[in-house]
């Protein structure tokens, strides 16, 4: 039964390629959301099979991770930059520093490596599934694509959210063993995260006019 | 057996137009008209049959060859793909890498077509044509390496069988990485919505419509026959991938066939009212995309297979 893992994680990774294939940041910033649903529904599918019935402790720990996950991922978060996007008044296009057709291919090429990557690496656990480890990867070397190329901060902020994401699929592997605090505290860090930056961008915009960072690394005293 | 071949023949030959009337009555029914009859495009067909043709003078054989060199490699690429059952009438083993060339060389007859009327709109037409369909091609060539894979084979017929014998549907993520390249691809190679507007009459817009604007009367009926049957023999390998063909076709395959046809057609006629056509510097995205959709489910494919 990793037939409806693998299709989940076939789906995150069309959206990693997703996210940097569209010109509008708000279409960025619901893919991002999307994968947060993918993520809850991934652990759900990647324990099913294992059910056996009953509440345990480790139904529980999913049922929190699950729905902390879609609340947090799904919900709060686009939320909060979807609204930083219409109070800062920044042009709808994300603004790459390479063409978009080339984002594309090298994030094939990514995804490229990731494959080659996790099929040398050695896993002291086996994945639950074996895409788990190449998606993994392909999301967070995605995520760090969009980070670099990408001139406006909401957009860097989406990066920074597919990098978290590429960690908690590769957190998967362990899930069995990660405490749950552990888990709560990564989501916390994110959300704190996201409204750090979120207050960010509202400042710079105010600052400045507008959220391009470009123009950061010319400041001077 | 023979009963098999002999509808696949058939069906092949006269459902195609079929598929054109379903799109338009689709896209009538979703602007509220009531749109032309679903036969329409069999009206047409043989209407444009009894009319004359006019050829200028500085075109050659090429020009003639065109609309019947489009038809006739469609036909052979319909007569390649097991349609209704296991088998087909032309099938062998490695006809996938003939289907992929067919449908390039029917393109490539249509373009030389185009340029040979020394018309500079023409000429613009094939050169976009040319330009999309070397994008287009990677894409589909990935959708049918997925295909090769699990059977090592190239055959159609060992493709198919490997896929009747996996279990359908979301266990095998990949093949629905196919199914959606397969589909920009059949949006593409007909010259639908989102990459090229069939409807539309401003030269400077479209690709495929702007190549035959000199063919007329026969020619022409040859070029829109020659373009459905394309649409039906890429739609039948879409349909094939989501539902593969069963092992004793007869009727329940042509019944296969012919509603998965169908629903696909309903579902061009959607996607056709519900986008705009993409800007043309937009289109190579689009299906550089399909590539790349295709590329990661192949990688995964393989992946799994040695993992």
């Amino acid at each position: 039964m990793t037939g409806y893992a693998d299709f989940i994680l076939l789906v995150v990774v069309v959206l990693d390629l997703y996210v940097v294939a569209t010109s509008r940041l708000a279409s960025c910033v619901h893919a991002s959301a999307f994968q947060g649903v993918a993520l809850a529904l991934l652990s759900v599918a990647l324990w099913a099979p294992s059910y056996k019935g009953g509440v345990d402790g480790h139904l529980l720990h999913l049922a929190f991770l699950s729905i902390g996950t879609l609340l947090v991922k799904a919900l709060v978060i686009p939320q909060l930059v979807l609204r930083a996007i219409r109070e800062a008044n920044v042009r709808r296009e994300v603004e790459p520093f390479v063409s978009l057709h080339l984002s594309v291919l090298i994030a094939a090429v990514l995804v490229g490596i990731s494959f080659w990557l996790s099929s040398v690496l050695v896993l002291p656990i086996p994945a639950p599934t074996t895409l788990l480890v190449p998606v993994a990867f392909a999301t967070v070397l995605v995520g760090f694509l969009v980070l670099v190329s990408r001139k406006k901060a909401v957009t860097q902020v989406v990066g920074y959210l597919m990098v978290e994401n590429g960690i908690f699929i590769f957190g998967q592997t362990l899930v069995q063993r990660i405490p749950f605090a552990v888990e709560l505290g990564i989501l916390l860090d994110l959300l704190v995260g996201v409204f750090v930056m979120g207050i960010a961008i509202h400042h710079i915009s105010r600052a400045f006019d507008h959220i391009d960072t470009e123009l950061l690394s010319a400041l001077k005293d | 057996m023979a009963m098999e071949l002999a509808l696949h023949v058939v069906v092949l030959l006269t459902t195609p137009l079929l598929l054109l009337g379903v799109i338009q009555k689709t896209k009538a029914w979703f602007a509220g008209r009531s749109g032309p009859p679903l036969l329409q495009p069999y009206f047409d067909f043989w209407k444009l049959l009894h009319k004359g043709a006019v050829y200028s003078r500085t075109t050659t054989w090429l020009f003639r060859a065109g609309p019947i060199v489009g038809v006739a490699t469609a036909l052979c690429a319909g007569l390649v793909l097991p349609l209704i059952g296991a088998r087909s009438p032309l099938g062998f083993s490695g006809d996938i890498i003939l289907f992929a060339y067919l449908l390039g060389l029917g393109r490539f007859f249509a373009m030389s077509a185009a340029l040979d009327t020394g018309s500079s709109f023409e000429g613009m037409g094939a050169s976009r044509e040319a330009a999309f369909s070397a994008f287009a091609e990677p894409a589909l060539l990935l959708c049918l390496a997925i295909l090769c894979v699990p059977a090592r084979s190239v055959g159609f017929a060992d493709a198919f069988a490997a896929l009747r014998s996996a279990p359908p549907g979301f266990s095998h993520p990949t093949y629905l990485a196919a199914a959606l390249g397969l589909f920009a691809v059949l949006l593409a190679e007909n010259s639908r919505i989102p990459v090229d507007d069939p409807n539309t009459h401003l030269e400077l817009t479209m690709i495929h419509e702007v190549m035959v604007l000199d063919h007329g009367g026969p020619d022409l009926a040859f070029v829109l026959y020659g373009s459905a049957m394309k649409l039906f023999v890429v739609g039948a390998l879409l349909v094939h991938v989501i539902l593969p063909p069963p092992l004793e076709g007869g009727w329940e395959g042509a019944g296969v066939l012919v509603g998965g046809q169908l629903g696909l057609a309903i579902g061009v006629g959607c996607v056709e009212s519900m986008m705009a056509r993409l800007r043309l510097p937009r289109v190579p995205q689009f299906l550089v995309g399909a590539s790349v959709l295709a590329g990661v489910g192949l990688a995964a494919l393989l992946y799994r297979g040695t993992a």
